[in-house]
């Protein structure tokens, strides 16, 4: 395997002050590190300078003085991480920028994302990755990374300067918005990983069964006249690449999971020692297919909501750890776009500022998950890029949220923080409101509406 | 009733409701002046972006029976080509003010769309694959004319069910009025879970002796091409409503245009069986009584209220 590059340098944001301030009476909740109690958590330059019993810290310690936030027992977590956004730079602006994305990332209470290459044009060569990775310098609220693609232009036909990619910054590739087709290709990546590194992460789905589907395929679209997607669309292609990926000892990612037997194949590769692992969204977690018989454009998603079968064996197979994390799969498109006949609009849903609320209502709340279960999920895609995964430990850099978890809202009440609202948990009554989030040391997020105490 | 976009949001009630107003129009159409003033000086809008003679001269003629005057909109070679959306359409259409809008278009939920930019009532002539409910609604009437109650009655629908939004509605309506739906056609034309709506299905024709009425759905030359069914030949081997299949005491219907030699034979075409023609002559008398339901005694339609996007449901 190739010498990796500098950690440091595969996220980048913009430049901002380190965060000093004392976080008084938080109840801190960290299963990595087995906290879950109130502490005072005191943040020094942005680094985790101490963690004591409630009361006994000042912000007065710290030069220059810190502020001092009144906890009052809301919970402080380990900022979340999501492997799977699209931040639609270059080309797609419109819809979000790295600005909008990462700013809606921070209210959702995360502090690092990674972000896809289907973008116009394609981010499939060095000189591409290296203009955009100076403009995540530039302008994102939270570290960005990119995968940039597998093949040049997502064509599935001739791989991207791999190598290359990888020197400057890239923490693995994708083709997300296409499946890789052709196991032929597919396989020659897996090799040529061998010298490049970084993680092959799959959009599966296999053309030849989804074409011209809108929805899942079953008695909604029977019902509605849709064509549907069956979910073996997925499976099958989950299936062969984890053989592929096994057969060739190559390090695979598997995206967007929806449906069952997805998660059986997933699990029984990780069982012959595969080295494959695989992400959910909040939205096939917690939604089906049953929710599309309104027409709703902001239900149409790729892959599409699956039956309630598929999203309980998502659930159990998140809290098993077949499924390692949560991922949004965030997907911003426009109001022009969304408003128009259901089989003509395009797919996806945003994500990062619903998230973990929407979880926390839908799955916590009700104890199906436990709220420690979800922080694991929701931080764990850090590790399965190899970056160094978000803790609540002295001397880390700060990557924290502060949450309130009995604060009810309604997404888009008062707008979003993305430049758009495709949110298919838009409207619903949600539990759990990010209040700050800190990323790598900086204040990347405070709620317009929470004030602060002293300082 | 303000808008007519589906048979999945009428019940029993409403259906009888419309069957007994076309009732009354049939006698109109019988008279020497065809005309009834009911709609006098109300305009209907007639929105097709998909071709189609026959149920646009429908809709035509019924809305001038009843004294309305009609505007033809084809986006073929119109602004729809310079890339407007049909938003836009819509908006651009409702500065007119039409009383109601008779939409087609080949996009599944395209009507209720409409119904949330433009107060006018909105009339669903077939929405991609989705539903066709007055074709429903006027083979019910033909089927109450000819038989009387349809409760208990078997009917077969037989073709290209997942094409088909005349089936769709049909499986529908037809429930609704208490008969027995039977889909039947080649496994790959029957979309999987369509059972989740009521009715049985079949992939063979070896049962069908026990229907009172066949239902033959057109099939169309593009699903050989595209390997739906491996040639039309075989589909009519399999298929066919001829003279072997169907019973002296069968009633037989068809939506229109028929594929002859294809789907049904030239014999029972032309049968005293079949109900074709009087299906014809059914719509105009049922798209006059939806019209008249829709906008006879109601108010202005820049005073109905716009229909409101789907509600997410609470969590």
């Amino acid at each position: 395997m190739m010498a990796a590059m500098s950690a440091v340098q595969t996220l980048l944001r913009r430049p901002q002050p380190r965060a000093s301030l004392l976080f008084e009476d938080v109840h801190v909740i960290d299963p990595r590190m087995e906290i879950d109690r109130r502490l005072d958590v005191l943040v020094a330059e942005g680094r985790i300078a101490k963690l004591a019993e409630p009361g006994t810290l000042s912000a007065d310690a710290v030069e220059p003085r810190a502020e001092t936030i009144a906890g009052q027992g809301r919970h402080l977590m380990p900022a979340f991480f999501d492997p799977h956004v699209h931040l639609r730079t270059p080309g797609q602006e419109h819809k979000e920028d790295l600005e909008t994305g990462t700013r809606a990332a921070a209210a959702g209470g995360f502090a690092g994302v990674i972000a896809m290459p289907n973008t116009d044009p394609v981010i499939d060569s060095a000189p591409l990755l290296r203009s955009l990775r100076a403009a995540a310098e530039r302008e994102a609220r939270v570290p960005v990374g990119f995968l940039p693609a597998i093949t040049r232009g997502l064509a599935g036909a001739e791989l991207s300067e791999m190598a290359e990619l990888r020197q400057e910054g890239a923490l693995g590739f994708t083709d997300d918005g296409r499946p890789v087709a052709g196991a032929g290709v597919l396989r020659k990546a897996l090799q040529y990983q061998r010298l490049c590194g970084g993680v092959l992460t799959l959009h599966e789905e296999d053309p030849t069964l989804s074409a011209g589907g809108s929805m899942r395929e079953g008695p909604v679209s029977a019902a509605l006249g849709l064509t549907g997607i069956p979910s073996v669309s997925e499976s099958t292609m989950v299936a062969r690449d984890a053989a592929l990926a096994f057969y060739e000892q190559g390090r695979v990612h598997f995206q967007h999971l929806s449906a069952v037997a997805s998660v059986e194949a997933v699990a029984a590769a990780k069982a012959q020692g595969a080295r494959v692992s695989a992400e959910a969204s909040p939205h096939h977690l917690l939604l089906t297919e049953e929710e599309l018989r309104g027409l709703d454009t902001r239900m149409k998603m790729n892959p599409p909501l699956g039956c309630e079968q598929d999203r309980q064996a998502l659930i159990e197979g998140l809290r098993s750890g077949a499924i390692d994390c949560v991922a949004t799969d965030h997907a911003p498109h426009t109001r022009e776009e969304k408003e128009v006949p259901f089989e003509q609009a395009p797919m996806g849903t945003t994500g990062l500022e619903t998230a973990f609320a929407a979880l926390h209502t839908m799955l916590v709340r009700p104890g199906v998950l436990s709220l420690a279960l979800l922080i694991d999920r929701m931080t764990a895609g850090a590790q399965l890029f190899d970056l160094p995964l978000h803790r609540i430990l002295e001397g880390e850099p700060a990557n924290l949220t502060l949450i309130d978890l009995e604060a009810s809202w309604v997404p888009g009440e008062h707008g979003w923080e993305s430049r758009s609202e495709n949110c298919c948990f838009a409207g619903r009554q949600l539990i759990g409101r990010v209040l700050i989030t800190i990323a790598d040391g900086s204040v990347a997020y405070r709620q317009r509406s929470f004030t602060l105490v002293g300082a | 009733m303000n808008h007519l976009l589906s048979i999945e949001e009428l019940d029993r009630a409403a259906i009888e409701r419309i069957v007994a107003q076309a009732t009354r129009f049939a006698e109109v159409a019988d008279r020497e002046i065809k005309k009834v003033p009911a709609l006098r000086g109300r305009m209907v809008l007639n929105l097709f972006y998909e071709s189609s003679t026959r149920t646009r001269s429908s809709f035509e003629l019924a809305a001038k029976r009843l004294s309305a005057d009609v505007v033809n909109f084809a986006p073929g070679g119109s602004s729809v080509e310079k890339g407007e959306s049909l938003k836009d359409t819509v908006l651009t259409l409702s500065a007119h003010k039409p009383d109601a809008i008779v939409i087609r278009t080949p996009w599944v939920g395209a009507a209720e769309l409409v119904c949330r930019w433009c107060s006018a009532a909105i009339v669903n002539a077939g929405d991609g694959k989705h539903e066709h409910p007055t074709q429903a609604l006027l083979d019910v009437y033909t089927l109450r004319r000819r038989l009387g109650a349809l409760d208990g009655l078997s009917v077969w629908i037989v073709g290209d069910v997942a094409h088909s939004r005349v089936a769709r509605s049909n499986i529908l309506a037809l429930q609704r009025m208490g008969a027995k739906v039977t889909v039947a056609g080649p496994p790959t034309l029957i979309p999987r879970d369509i059972e989740a709506l009521g009715c049985e299905v079949r992939h063979t024709l070896s049962e069908m002796q026990g229907a009172d009425v066949v239902y033959a759905l057109r099939m169309q030359h593009e699903r050989m091409t595209e390997s739906w069914v491996p040639s039309l030949r075989e589909y009519a081997t399999w298929y066919q409503i001829n003279a072997r299949r169907l019973r002296p005491r069968q009633l037989l219907m068809h939506p229109g245009p028929v594929n002859r030699g294809v789907e049904l034979s030239g014999e029972v075409v032309d049968s005293p069986q079949s109900l074709i023609s009087a299906q014809v002559e059914a719509g105009v008398v049922v798209r006059m009584a939806v019209l008249y339901e829709l906008l006879a005694g109601s108010h202005s339609p820049a005073r109905a209220p716009l229909r409101p996007a789907p509600e997410p449901q609470p969590a």
